[in-house]
């Protein structure tokens, strides 16, 4: 064999491991998801093979799930926000701080070494009926009664903003890091004060990375179902939580494949957008 | 355009002194170089200066007004930095321009003013690139464009010239001491190279770990330097430990073992006394020559080649008189001496200094 046919193979011979897990795991599994979505489910609870379009007509024009796919998309964006404006001025912190940087980042990723589900349970303890919050209140005679906190919108925007915050902060601050601090320095002796050249150096310069931590939010937002599930009431089901309900609770695999393939789509739609003017690189950079 | 002063400014990081107490007077429209290794507390004094950090004690004054409290964005300075800090997501013009806006500058001026600021630099054409699309020189002259735009009264200049290679860094060094001349602003150059200090300045200030060591003129730090560090950091010098028998008026007298006796001219010899002292002869200053040439007054030695450091147009050789080793950098005329041969060293007394110590 030449060098150059052993060159060529050799990017392939390295990816073949990730290549092959990466095929057998997740796009066997979506086409065999997709080839369901045309399925038809039988009023004896039977799967009829085939290729119908009963469910999507049902998922693409029912009302039901398009208000719930909107109401997902609002929770996603409120949530993502909200995490935008804690974060930022969290990532500047640390991104200027001339403390431990690494140890401080550390302890941004110390949540991920609890279970999500712990974490997202943590607020039934502060936020329910015998919480933290509601002893404190009636502690100090603010309230008699315990006031309803939880199962509503703002519980699971409240448990999707924790959950989500440390990847808003640490893009942020990733994008912060790669600006040469001298940059501000420079616009300063120029005549700009420090907040006239935050807003028009240093801002603009960082918000490749606060794009990076909006779309993962927003993505990571939209596709939850556990937060829902903990933290909301019966009328705050997010999508995800369709089809969990199809395919677990119902059994109706063909309509929850649809569905699932309906919410792949709108949020593949989204990042196909990112990626056209921002690039992926950036993203990159923030989740290495 | 303006003096700088600085009153016995002294800058303490937590327990770490970067800069000792230190008093430096800078004239209007003087080029004066901040020289010294790295860590020498030089680039702190420029940021004190600039406003990017607060001196622990003393006074900065410019133009006759104190500064301490005034912020950076006020003082009206020119500051580039070593990596230039232009602002990657604005056009060339727009960095130029970006000062101008933070002033009473008329909208309809400005264009113009960046236009003459961009053909100072001789960079007339670029206005409408993308700092990333530009050489290491070219962005260089830009973020020289954007700090002499707004006028300042002071000029700063943080290693400017350390990241561009070699043969663009002599250019630069040409170009930024013909544009500091015709605009005549006060400027304030830190460096650690000896050669650009010596080209550009008016005066020179070498500091080492947070200390001046010496101000003066670059003959004056070159020919007479004020200590062994500053002997050592200007080129190579040969130090040699020596007796001063005589001082006079006129000079003093250096008796050093096996060079004999070196009159030594005052103006290179300040602060020496009677007693143990310290020759310093430049390594450009002590000639090999061949056994029995001609040496027309000069003191002499006879010397042995140990080392031959060839450098094309010069070579440095190491050789050994008497007891010590010396260093001779000399022109190569013909071929260079070899390695074991038997030469004569030859130097002029007058090109010698004297340092006192022990």
């Amino acid at each position: 064999m030449s060098v150059e046919a052993r060159e060529a193979r050799q990017p392939w011979i390295l990816l073949a491991p990730a290549l092959s897990a990466v095929t057998l795991l997740l796009f066997v599994p979506l086409l065999f998801i997709l080839v369901y979505s045309f399925w038809l489910r039988t009023a004896t609870g039977a799967d009829q093979p085939g290729f119908f379009l009963d469910n999507w007509r049902e998922a693409l024009t029912d009302p039901f799930y398009r208000d719930i796919l909107l109401s997902t998309l609002r929770i996603a964006a409120i949530t993502t926000a909200v995490c935008a404006l804690m974060g930022y001025p969290t990532a500047y912190f640390i991104a200027r701080s001339r403390g431990d940087k690494l140890l401080m980042v550390l302890l941004l990723m110390l949540p991920f070494w609890i279970s999500y589900i712990i974490r997202t349970m943590s607020w039934i303890n502060i936020l329910g009926a015998s919480g933290a919050a509601n002893a404190a209140l009636m502690a100090l005679g603010v309230v008699s009664e315990p006031v309803n906190m939880l199962y509503n919108e703002a519980a699971v925007i409240l448990g999707l903003t924790h959950y989500l915050l440390p990847f808003m902060i640490l893009n942020v601050f990733v994008s912060l890091e790669g600006i040469d601090a001298n940059v501000e320095a420079a616009a300063n002796s120029l005549g700009a004060t420090r907040w006239q050249s935050f807003l028009e150096v240093t801002l603009p310069l960082s918000l490749p990375g606060l794009a990076a931590g909006g779309l993962l939010c927003f993505v990571l937002g939209a596709g939850t179902y556990i937060t829902p599930l903990i933290l909301g009431g019966p009328r705050d089901a997010m999508f995800a939580n369709l089809v969990f309900e199809a395919i677990i609770t119902q059994l109706n695999w063909p309509l929850g494949s649809a569905l699932s393939l309906m919410l792949l789509l709108v949020l593949g739609a989204l990042v196909a957008i990112y990626n056209r003017y921002l690039g992926m690189t950036q993203l990159m950079k923030g989740l290495g | 355009m303006s003096s700088v002063l600085l009153k016995n400014i002294v800058k303490r990081f937590g327990d770490f002194t970067a800069v000792h107490k230190t008093t430096l007077d800078i004239p209007d429209g003087a080029f004066v170089t901040l020289l010294g290794p790295s860590g020498c507390g030089k680039t702190t004094t420029l940021r004190m200066i600039a406003g990017l950090l607060d001196p622990t004690e003393g006074d900065i004054v410019i133009g006759g007004r104190r500064v301490n409290d005034i912020p950076i964005h006020k003082r009206n300075l020119g500051v580039v930095f070593q990596n230039y800090a232009l602002f990657p997501h604005k056009s060339v013009a727009e960095n130029v321009a970006f000062g101008l806006r933070y002033r009473d500058v008329p909208k309809a001026d400005i264009p113009r003013r960046v236009q003459a600021a961009l053909e100072l630099v001789q960079l007339p054409d670029l206005g409408a690139r993308r700092p990333r699309e530009l050489s290491g020189g070219q962005q260089q002259r830009v973020a020289l464009a954007r700090a002499i735009v707004i006028e300042p009264d002071v000029l700063l200049l943080d290693e400017p010239l350390s990241a561009l290679d070699a043969n663009l860094r002599e250019d630069m060094r040409v170009e930024l001491k013909r544009i500091q001349e015709r605009i005549g602003v006060t400027t304030v150059f830190v460096t650690h190279d000896q050669s650009e200090a010596l080209a550009m300045s008016d005066r020179i200030v070498v500091m080492s770990a947070g200390r001046v060591e010496q101000v003066g003129a670059p003959e004056q730090v070159y020919n007479a330097p004020a200590s062994e560090f500053v002997a050592n950091f200007l080129g190579a010098s040969n130090i040699v430990p020596c007796m001063c028998t005589r001082r006079g008026p006129e000079g003093a007298t250096l008796e050093a073992p096996a060079l004999g006796a070196i009159a030594v001219p005052a103006a290179r010899a300040p602060k020496l006394r009677e007693g143990p002292a310290k020759l310093v002869l430049r390594a450009e200053k002590l000639q090999l020559l061949p056994e029995g040439a001609p040496c027309d007054g000069r003191i002499t030695a006879p010397a042995v080649v140990e080392t031959v450091d060839y450098q094309g147009q010069t070579v440095r050789y190491f050789v050994r008189i008497g007891e010590r080793q010396f260093q001779a950098i000399n022109l190569i005329e013909e071929r260079p001496f070899a390695v074991g041969a038997r030469v004569v060293a030859a130097f002029r007394p007058q090109d010698c200094a004297g340092l006192p110590g022990t």
